[in-house]
Order: structure tokens, then sequence, then C-alpha cells
């Protein structure tokens, strides 16, 4: 019930983009069709609910003062963090070259960018410094990359859908890209400030 | 064809003065059918344009302003423990009403067409009248005693970012009226939520301090009531002992149902005269404006019976629950209470903003009704949800329809 509680929270009330604005610049690159948006998304949610949980494990294992090593080396997790992300990536993208090349080549550069895509990274630091435990950061991650596949989505549809209306010239592409974001972000505080831990003790 | 000859004479110089044909092209359309007739062959089987969509909706909204000015009113005299009746003091509650609900609605109107006719005037359009509804619901779902800038810059922010740079009427993703009313809530939160702004004047009231009436009470209204020999506003009367001005809402959210019941009675909370937003108190008025709505195929049913089911079937699981008093609430008197009705009949049947295929509107309705509901118990930060569900949804609309397409497309190939 916990991890559920962490997984809407992620997904909804702490939403990576609409509300820390994380991952902005492939959420703003790859959202014009619904497509490659569910394709990115879906790497998206592979890539941090791989890459969270083997962080974890650095963090914990390697990194802590308390791990194998028994010395205090997190002064190395940006880079250790940055390089199985990096990896995890590589992997997303051998993949998909392989079963999906149409996705492979509507995404572009933006598959490797998925590496430096602050999103992933924001994820594996805010387990970090909120102290998860193995669980808690697989279902942190899990609902986070669901929670921004959601809203990559729900701005490539409505990209789509205002295809055809009389945008103003100067405002056309990315221009309205932002202001869609600014109030989808206003539709999702409806709901911050509910606490899903607050219910399950009962 | 006097009119006709007076409209012919005053016609302006399109390229002159633009903003000024687009005023005189709206008036013009206002008094007269455009002469143009559609050729070729598109089978046209009613003239439904959109003035006459925009004009129904205004008519199902009219027995909601009327008792919206009654109550304001009402809320005004229990307040202040005079004319309790419902009756009593009925020219007095109308007339202080107006006082507080014609500025709004002037403002709401003037500001929001002003913007329209400029902008139709520089993209060289005709003026397309969906303000017009936009400026009757905007009044409706604000409290009484908003001070007219905030309502100003709310529906700057609400017709500009939300629905001009979109491209105009039927183009915009989110529902004009309730980004304006979200503007407010987000922007000055302390004139929209709480349990003094329901009950208009009861702030100046506090403290045992005399009302302050403005000119129109005491001046225009006092004087008129003298010579009709009846009833006048009586300058020195001071808050009840006790009133809190308490919405429904805010006693559930304290105590549960017993604590709202120990307030108001169910038929209070039916026929409305209870505090809150202006237009939302009135439940029979709204379900005859939703039955208007669903005759003339305006609003959607099924967006309306989702939005029923997904509230009930959220209601009943959270009483099966029960973790706090207020998610102990009946289900069913969560009808009773702030404003579903409103919210279902005329803010998430938008037909711009709603999803448009029929098994989305299901879906569409199901979600706001849940969400609504699950915003208004869980969220300690918000009162009432129904605002803020439909915006969400607003947000998901396009993809619904998305997939319900994509979905069909999959259905009718595998058929083929």
């Amino acid at each position: 019930m916990e991890l559920f509680n962490l997984f809407i929270k992620a997904a909804f009330i702490e939403n990576m983009i609409l509300s820390y604005f994380l991952g902005m610049c492939s959420y703003l690159a790859v959202s014009k069709s619904v497509k490659t948006a569910i394709g990115l998304g879906a790497a998206v949610i592979f890539v941090l609910g791989i890459t969270m949980p083997i962080n974890w494990l650095i963090n914990e294992y390697l990194l802590s003062e308390n791990g194998w090593l028994g010395m205090d080396l997190t002064f190395l997790r940006f880079i250790l963090f940055i390089a199985v992300i990096a990896s995890m990536v590589q992997l997303v993208e051998m993949i998909i070259e392989k079963f999906s090349p149409a996705l492979y080549t509507a995404l572009g550069i933006f598959l490797p960018l998925i590496t430096v895509n602050c999103a992933i990274l924001g994820g594996s630091l805010f387990m970090v410094s909120r102290e998860y435990n193995f669980s808690e950061s697989v279902a942190f991650g899990m609902g986070g990359g669901f929670g921004w596949f959601l809203a990559i989505v729900a701005i490539a549809a409505i990209r789509e859908k205002i295809q055809y209306s009389n945008v103003p010239p100067a405002l056309r592409g990315l221009g309205m890209a932002f202001i869609i974001t600014g109030l989808m972000g206003i539709a999702f505080m409806s709901l911050l400030g509910i606490d899903p831990a607050t219910l399950s003790n009962n | 064809m006097g009119l006709l000859d007076i409209f012919k004479k005053i016609e302006p110089d399109k390229k002159k003065s633009p903003i000024l044909h687009t005023l005189y092209d709206a008036l013009y359309t206002m008094a007269y059918t455009p002469d143009t007739v559609t050729k070729g062959g598109v089978h046209i089987r009613d003239g439904m344009d959109l003035k006459r969509t925009m004009i129904h909706v205004v008519i199902a909204l009219q027995l909601c302003f009327l008792f919206g000015t009654y109550n304001i009113g009402h809320q005004h005299f229990v307040a202040m423990g005079q004319h309790l009746g419902f009756l009593e003091g009925f020219h007095l509650k109308l007339a202080h009403g107006l006082i507080k609900l014609l500025p709004l609605f002037i403002v709401a109107n003037a500001v929001g067409l002003g913007i329209e006719i400029y902008f139709a005037s520089k993209k060289g359009h005709a003026v397309e009248e969906g303000f017009l509804v936009s400026g009757a619901l905007i009044p409706l779902i604000m409290p009484p005693d908003l001070p007219l800038w905030m309502l100003v810059v709310s529906i700057i922010f609400a017709v500009v970012i939300g629905k001009e740079i979109f491209g105009g009427t039927g183009m915009n993703i989110w529902n004009v009226a309730l980004l304006s009313r979200v503007f407010v809530f987000f922007a000055y939160p302390t004139e929209i939520s709480g349990d003094q702004v329901w009950v208009s004047g009861f702030e100046s009231l506090k403290a045992g301090a005399a009302v302050d009436y403005s000119w129109w009470h005491t001046g225009f209204f006092n004087t008129l009531f003298e010579w009709m020999d009846i009833a006048k506003f009586n300058v020195s009367s001071v808050v009840a002992d006790g009133f809190s001005g308490a919405t429904p809402m805010a006693l559930a959210y304290e105590g549960g149902w017993e604590n709202v019941t120990a307030h108001f009675s169910e038929a209070q909370m039916w026929w409305g005269t209870i505090p809150g937003s202006i237009g939302e108190t009135c439940k029979p008025f709204i379900l005859i404006g939703a039955l208007i709505l669903i005759a003339t195929g305006i609003a959607s049913w099924r967006i309306m019976l989702g939005m029923i089911i997904g509230c009930a079937l959220t209601g009943m699981a959270m009483n099966a629950w029960g973790a706090n008093p207020f998610m102990e609430v009946p289900w069913i008197y969560h009808f009773y209470m702030g404003s579903f009705f409103f919210a279902m009949a005329f803010m998430a049947t938008d037909p711009v903003t709603a999803t448009s295929t029929n098994t989305g509107k299901w879906i569409y309705g199901f979600f706001i009704g849940m969400i609504g509901l699950i915003i208004r118990v869980f969220n300690p930060a918000y009162p009432e949800g129904w605002m803020l569900a439909i915006l969400f949804l607003n947000t998901f609309a396009p993809m619904i329809d998305h997939f319900v397409l994509e979905s069909n497309i999959k259905k009718r190939l595998a058929r083929a």
C-alpha cells in the first residue's frame, strides 16, 4: 500500500515535468505527435525504473561509508549515476533499433539524449536525498516515469489537436508548447497537497 | 426596414477602423441573419450557428442568475439576523443582490468582450460570441464580494492566455470560465476560500462594526423604498451572534455530516439558501438548466451521467473505507453540498473542451466525478474539487479522444 502511495505521489502529485519542470528538453522537442511521445515516454519509464534500483545499490554498497569498500565515496555519486544512466540508455537504444526501426528514426537524437534528461538523474538524486529504501526507489522510479509518460502523451495530443488552430504566428511551435505546459501545470496543481500517506495508516 | 437602413448608413470603413467595424458586425448579425448562404451540396439540417448555441446556454443560466441574486441578499440578511424567512424582506434581498451581482456581470462582460473585439479586429474576422457564455458563467462562479480589479485581471488572463492565443472561440483546450476562477484561486486565495468570503459584506461586519452600505443602498434604494413605504436597509445593523458563514463543505471537513446537519437542513441545501458561489447553490434550477441544455443538444448527457456515476461510486468506496469523518458522509449527500450540479451541467459539458467521441465522454465524465470527489475529500488545501478536476480532465481530453479513435480504427481494421 505504501509503495502504491509512493507511485501515485510520484506520478500525479509530484509530477516530474509539471511540478518540478525536470526533463523539459526532450519533453518539448518530441511532443509533436502522440506516437513518438508514447515511444519516448515508454523509454523514460524503462530507464527510470531500471536505473533507480541500480543506482540505489551502487549508492548503498559502493559509495556509502557502510558499504563494501568502507570509505565515503559519495563525491563520485554524480559521475557513477550518469555512467549507469548512459549504459542503460545504450541498452534501450539497441532494443528499440532492433524491434522498432520506425520509432528509432522518429526519436532520432533524443533517444541518446535521455542520458542527460534531468528527470532521470533528478529521480536518482531525489532517491538519495529522501533516503528511500530499495523497493521505494523502484516505486518512485516507476511512478516518476509514468507521470512523465502521461504528461508527454497529453501534451502531444493537445499539440496534435491545435495543429490547425489559428495561433498567432509568433507563438507557433515552441511558444505554444511552453504556454500549454504552464496551463497543464495549473491543472496538475489540483492534486498538490494531497498526502496519501496520512490515509493509509488508519 | 428602418433598422436595416440605419445599419447600412452607419457601417464604418473596414480598413480605416477595424475595431469599429468588428463591433458593427457583431451588432448587425445580432439584429439580422447574415444573407450569405452555403453553395453546393452541403446538407444543413438545422440553422444552428454559434450565436444560437451560445444563447441557449445563456437562457439555461437565467434561473441561476435569478436565484443567485436573491441568495446574495438572503445570506447577507441571515448573517445580520434580519428577515430570516424566505419571503421576508424580499425586495431588500433582491436590491442587495443586484448591487453585488450587476457590477460583476457588467465588468466581466465589458472586459471579456473588449478583448474579444480587439482580437477579432486584429485577425480580421467577425467577432465570435464565445465570450457571451463565459461572461454569463464567470459572475456565477465567483464569491459576491470579489474586488472588481481581481475579476478584471483574471478575465484578461483567461481570455488572452486561455483562449485567444489558441486561436479564439472553439479552439481553447481549457474551460475559459474555470481558468479565470482558478487564476483568482491561486493568485488571491484569501478572496475565494475560507468562511468569510461567501456571505457578502461579512468581512466588513466583523467585530460588531456596523455594516458599510454603499450609496446605492442608503441613497438610491432607501429613498425608493421610503417612497414606496416598505422596509429599508438598516444602516446600523451588526452581525448576528454565532454566525460563522461556513459553507457545508467546511462544516463537513470539520465534523462530518452531523456537523453539516447541525447548521443546515437537507431542504436548505437542496433549494440553495446556503452560502456559496453566486450561481451554484440552487440545485433544482441548475437541473432545469441542465435539461434545457440536453434537450437542445448542446450538452452531452453522457458526460453528466458519467460524472454522477463516477462521483457516486467514489463516494460509496469512501463510505466503505471511512478513515475520517468527511469520508463517512453518506455518498448521496455529496450531491447536496457544494457545486457538483453546477459543474456537471455547465462546466464539464462545454462542448469545446470536453472529449468529442461518445466513449470518450463516458470516460471523461467518470474521471471528473472521481477526481473531483477525491480532491474535495482528501485535499485539505482546497475546499471544492470540481473546478480543478474539470481542468485536470480538460488536459487529458485530447489524449482520451486520440486513444478512443485509435482503438476504433484497430477494431474496424480487424473486422475488414
